[in-house]
């Protein structure tokens, strides 16, 4: 089973649901790895939403490319990573006419991001469904040197772009489409605990 | 009064210090010997002659220091202010506001020659002298919330209010205590408040924001927060955390009562005009240990205060690991005897310490 129920947390973290079919003219869903669980039970639940339905899907290891495929939406994308899916998004948002709607799901990081350029595009955030599958790994902006480390799931962890030991702080950025980490051993440099999985 | 404005630094040598002036007008937060949240608001309509309530604006002995050690902040880190596009409006309003307070509650320091559209502004003791199109950024070296605010003691958060909820929108940051205005710009009331510990279960934010979103033009509010610094350092700055941090290990009993300061915001909520923004101006005062405690009441109260403050909020304040110290320093100054109610020093009838 692919869910995973989050503890209650506090109030800057985004809360996930279940991806529900609204009508709409055109549906476009974007999804990771395990996210792929989702739409394909979407699919199950509502009959001919495929036919004006455009996933773009990125599988990072996993094999659900061909059950998607099998899904015969109007238009099918596999990207390698979501870097290089980045412009095919922004180019199908910049297209999209009233009546898109718009699923996401998969890993935090992934539907961060996507939510993040749907509401650049000009959709509000309470308009964009998502639905949580797969790794609870999260996007980390380090406060201090301002890089992303993305897929993060141990606590405390190195950033791998300024090197100091972060911790993960539980208060998330909806326009960063990150939580916060912050130095740990700020107060007593080279003491840093033991890193645990999160949620663990 | 004329204004001595000292020549002092918030970091390196921290030459930073406080008059006797400074220290008389402190705002001491605690009416009472103990301490927890609440939606501890009242108007901002002025004060006692010479408290730090009486102006709009509080300017002091460190403006100019305090304008210096921020433009070093942001060369450093230009994050530090931001402005989303829909929020420039509400920056002239800032502007207009800062400019209009500061020129009548300071004439002396302040000037402002409004000709229509074309203002004339002289701040005299930072050797500004612009003239300049209101409501025309191209007129200004900066935008306007910018440049108002690289003249004006405090951070600055301006908000947006929209959906019945107040957003972080725009703000001039470089004195916050541990909080990232790059990460938590966009964010509303909840969202960025959201790492405060027990507030939000006791119902804190709901009324507060419920408060915030009814205020009125021309009836600004105010309220007290406070917490600990070690050394009068200003940029206390999540961003810079990596640096800052390892000073709070650096006091000893010997050292405390210069080193450890409190350090108080003297919070503000003003409704803007034509935007019908929200600016919210946190303006810091620095005070040590040795010159609280050279108030009697004050020494006993905040030896009270910081020995009975709940674990969550000590760590949460960042000087849970120097409690104990803090304790031994203050519990010298603390006879037991009673303290009268109310934030004031109360020098006259206060009884002196009997040990």
């Amino acid at each position: 089973m692919s869910k995973f129920q989050f503890p209650e947390s506090i109030r800057s973290r985004p809360v996930y649901g279940t991806l529900q079919a609204h009508p709409g003219k055109s549906h476009l869903m974007i999804a990771d790895s395990e996210g792929a669980e989702a739409i394909l039970d979407l699919a199950q639940r509502k009959n001919g939403l495929m036919v004006n339905s455009h996933i773009i899907f990125i599988p990072k290891g996993t094999d659900f490319g061909k059950s998607l495929q099998a899904l015969n939406p109007a238009q099918y994308y596999e990207g390698p990573s979501y870097p290089a899916a980045l412009t095919r998004i922004q180019r199908v948002l910049a297209d999209a006419a009233m009546g898109l709607q718009i699923y996401l799901s998969g890993t935090e990081g992934l539907m961060g991001q996507a939510q993040n350029e749907a509401m650049k595009a000009g959709y509000d955030h309470t308009a964009i469904q998502t639905e949580h599958r797969g790794s609870v790994a999260r996007r980390m902006q380090c406060v201090h040197c301002k890089g992303i480390t993305e897929d993060v799931i141990m606590d405390p962890f190195q950033c791998i772009h300024c090197g100091l030991n972060l911790f993960v702080r539980d208060h998330y950025s909806r326009r960063l489409a990150a939580y916060q980490a912050v130095c740990i051993d700020a107060e007593d440099p080279g003491n840093v605990p033991p890193s645990v999985e999160l949620y663990s | 009064m004329t204004i001595q404005f000292n020549d002092e630094t918030f970091r390196d040598d921290y030459s930073f210090k406080n008059s006797q002036r400074a220290i008389d007008r402190f705002p001491f937060p605690f009416h009472e010997d103990s301490y927890m949240y609440s939606v501890n608001m009242e108007q901002h309509q002025g004060g006692p002659s010479d408290s730090i309530y009486e102006k709009r604006f509080d300017v002091d002995e460190h403006y100019v220091a305090e304008m210096r050690d921020r433009a070093m902040v942001l060369a450093d880190d230009p994050l530090r202010c931001q402005s989303l596009p829909h929020m420039t409006l509400a920056g002239w309003d800032l502007l207009e506001l800062i400019m209009v307070s500061k020129s009548e509650d300071y004439p002396a320091l302040f000037e402002l020659h409004r000709d229509g559209d074309n203002w004339h502004w002289i701040n005299k003791p930072l050797g500004i002298d612009d003239h300049f199109v209101f409501m025309d950024e191209t007129t200004l070296p900066y935008g306007p919330m910018e440049y108002i605010t690289r003249q004006t003691q405090g951070d600055f958060c301006v908000l947006d209010q929209r959906d019945e909820n107040l957003w972080m929108d725009a703000g001039m940051i470089t004195t916050q205590a541990d909080w990232s205005l790059d990460f938590d710009i966009g964010m509303n009331f909840f969202e960025w408040h959201a790492p405060v510990p027990l507030a939000h279960e006791k119902g804190i934010f709901i009324r507060a924001l419920k408060f915030l979103l009814s205020i009125q033009q021309g009836a600004p509010a105010r309220r007290l927060n406070w917490t600990m610094t070690v050394n009068p350092l200003l940029d206390t700055s999540p961003e810079n955390y990596h640096k800052w941090g390892i000073q709070k290990t650096s006091v000893t009993p010997k050292n405390l009562g210069s080193k450890q300061h409190l350090r108080v915001e003297l919070q503000t909520f003003f409704r803007l005009p034509r935007s019908n923004a929200l600016v919210f101006p946190i303006r810091c005062y620095l005070i040590s240990f040795q010159d609280i405690v050279s108030k009697v009441k004050w020494g006993r109260r905040l030896h009270r205060v910081i020995r009975d403050l709940p674990e969550e909020l000590a760590t949460y304040k960042g000087f849970i690991d120097n409690r104990p110290m803090m304790l031994e320093f203050l519990s010298k100054y603390d006879d037991g005897l009673e303290t009268s109610f109310g934030v004031w020093p109360e020098e006259g009838t206060e009884p002196p310490l009997q040990k």
